[in-house]
């Protein structure tokens, strides 16, 4: 369903993604899992096209996003990092928005923008505007959203970040069904390694821009001789720290806080 | 067409939603109108030009038209601020859609401004001259809405920080407000100011307003029309391309 060979993509001297190949099965939960820095959401632009590779081929059901961009859209939701709704509108509009610009009939739509609210538990707050949600809500918003125009592979960058627990056993309750009932294939990355000894079926380890393991969460536990995936991770990727600059996006949200206060 | 329908439709739904901004968006054109109209309208009327109100409720309705439109333009930065520009960017829709779907939103609104502007004006004692050429000034209220709007939005396809936007607001934005002949008649300016005024864009829409509200014109109504047309078609091609060269 999704096949990477040799995908580099460097920015400048920096090389962010060297040369790493992968390939995920059709209705497969896959993880990518790294340190920060080490080139995921680098990847996940690639595969996304968001980004053009250096060199390299990205395959997407059959398709290259790069030249056919707009099929492959329609192929994949995708939910990003940072969230992505309109806060002005309510929940219901940031659906029917989404299928629109999905090119999702409009019967479909309204069957469909139902049956999602409903599954994902937001029916009721369908009329609400996006600013009076929870992280939560928005997260489960938004992979409701992604799965709309009933894409084949739904991307989650960083799903969980910054929720409760609660928030997170619910949020991967949902994906792991939607991942059966409807078929979709999962591309996830996390920080939080229970998360993703969980629900998937394959990981990819990434660390500077290499993929330094990859296999079922079992084979990487076995290979490292470890006990908890946590520990495989660290073996894999040693513990140091790795620190990030800001993003401009970063500096601009820290730049507003500071004025709303 | 459905997309740029559904975009079109979130930036109505935004500003009517916003009405704290509606109202002080409202403010500031209703102080020229009456500081300015009122308080210099004497020395004005003194000098042989007739209604300083009449002569400036055009230039504060183009200038509402202006700042809300371009406004609208520059309105990208927050969505890439709160990430609703991505969702747009990774749709399977063309940017050109996005950015027409937008400007037309952009300018709808504006429009709608423009038009409560005019009722200010009507309540302050504005009168047009000629009922029959009243439409003329929402030609040109469009006019000015697509050509501000476009490059509102070329500014945010670039800009990456709030920094950005106060700088734009200074020294763009003001400028072409106050140099647009707006607040002033156009004839008998110092030399340099008159080639400043005739190669802000802003100045034939105000020309442009004011000759179909109250029959006094500059350029002329053709010229007004033909500069605009060109101007906004320019903006719109540079608005277009920057727009489509935003990368997340």
């Amino acid at each position: 369903m999704i096949r990477a060979q040799d995908l580099v993509k460097t920015f400048g001297e920096f090389t962010a993604v060297d040369s790493i190949s992968f390939h995920v099965e059709r209705g497969e939960i896959f993880a990518f899992l790294g340190p920060n820095g080490a080139g995921k959401t680098t990847t996940i632009k690639m595969l996304t096209t968001l980004l053009k590779p250096t060199s390299g081929r990205v395959e997407l059901d059959g398709l290259n996003p790069a030249v056919q961009q707009n099929e492959a859209r329609q192929r994949f939701g995708i939910v990003f990092q940072d969230p992505s709704l309109d806060s002005e509108l309510t929940a219901y509009e940031n659906m029917d928005l989404h299928g629109v610009l999905y090119h999702v009939p409009r019967k479909v739509r309204i069957e469909r923008i139902e049956r999602l609210l409903k599954l994902f538990e937001l029916w009721e707050r369908r009329k609400d505007r996006i600013k009076q949600f929870s992280g939560g809500m928005k997260r489960r918003l938004e992979i409701a959203r992604g799965l709309l125009h009933t894409p084949k592979i739904l991307f989650l960058d960083e799903p969980t970040l910054g929720l409760d627990p609660q928030s997170r056993n619910q949020l991967w309750t949902h994906v792991k069904n939607l991942n059966e009932s409807e078929q979709v294939t999962v591309f996830l990355t996390t920080h939080y390694m229970d998360e993703a000894d969980r629900v998937a079926d394959r990981i990819a380890v990434i660390d500077h821009g290499r993929i330094v393991a990859q296999g079922s969460p079992a084979e990487l536990k076995r290979q490292t001789e470890s006990d908890s995936l946590e520990q495989a991770f660290l073996a894999l990727t040693g513990s140091s720290i790795r620190d990030e600059s800001a993003g401009s996006a970063d500096q601009l949200r820290q730049f507003t806080k500071m004025w709303k206060r | 067409m459905n997309a740029i329908y559904i975009l079109w439709l979130r930036e109505l739904k935004r500003y009517i939603r916003s009405r704290t901004q509606i109202a002080a968006s409202l403010g500031q054109p209703l102080l020229y109108l009456l500081a300015l109209g009122f308080g210099l309208g004497p020395i004005f009327q003194k000098s042989g030009h007739g209604s300083y109100l009449q002569f400036i409720a055009p230039g504060v309705i183009a200038m509402t038209v202006l700042f809300t439109s371009i406004f609208s333009g520059v309105s990208l930065l927050w969505d890439r601020q709160f990430g609703f520009l991505k969702e747009t960017l990774v749709a399977p829709v063309s940017r050109i859609t996005i950015m027409i779907g937008r400007t037309l939103g952009g300018a709808t609104v504006a429009m709608i401004q423009g038009v409560l502007v005019i009722v200010v004006c009507l309540i302050a004692g504005f009168r047009p001259v000629n009922l029959a050429a009243v439409p003329f000034a929402f030609v040109f209220m469009i006019l000015i809405a697509i050509v501000f709007g476009a490059l509102g939005t070329a500014i945010g396809s670039v800009l990456q920080d709030m920094q950005g936007f106060q700088l734009i607001m200074n020294f763009l934005v003001l400028p072409i407000f106050f140099l647009s002949g707006a607040l002033f008649p156009l004839a008998n300016l110092p030399k340099a100011l008159g080639i400043v005024t005739s190669i802000d864009p802003l100045s034939y829409g105000v020309d442009g307003l004011r000759g179909s509200l109250i029959g006094l014109s500059h350029f002329g109504p053709a010229i007004d029309v033909a500069v605009l047309c060109i101007l906004a078609a320019i903006f719109f091609g540079i608005g277009s391309f920057l727009f489509s060269r935003i990368q997340l």
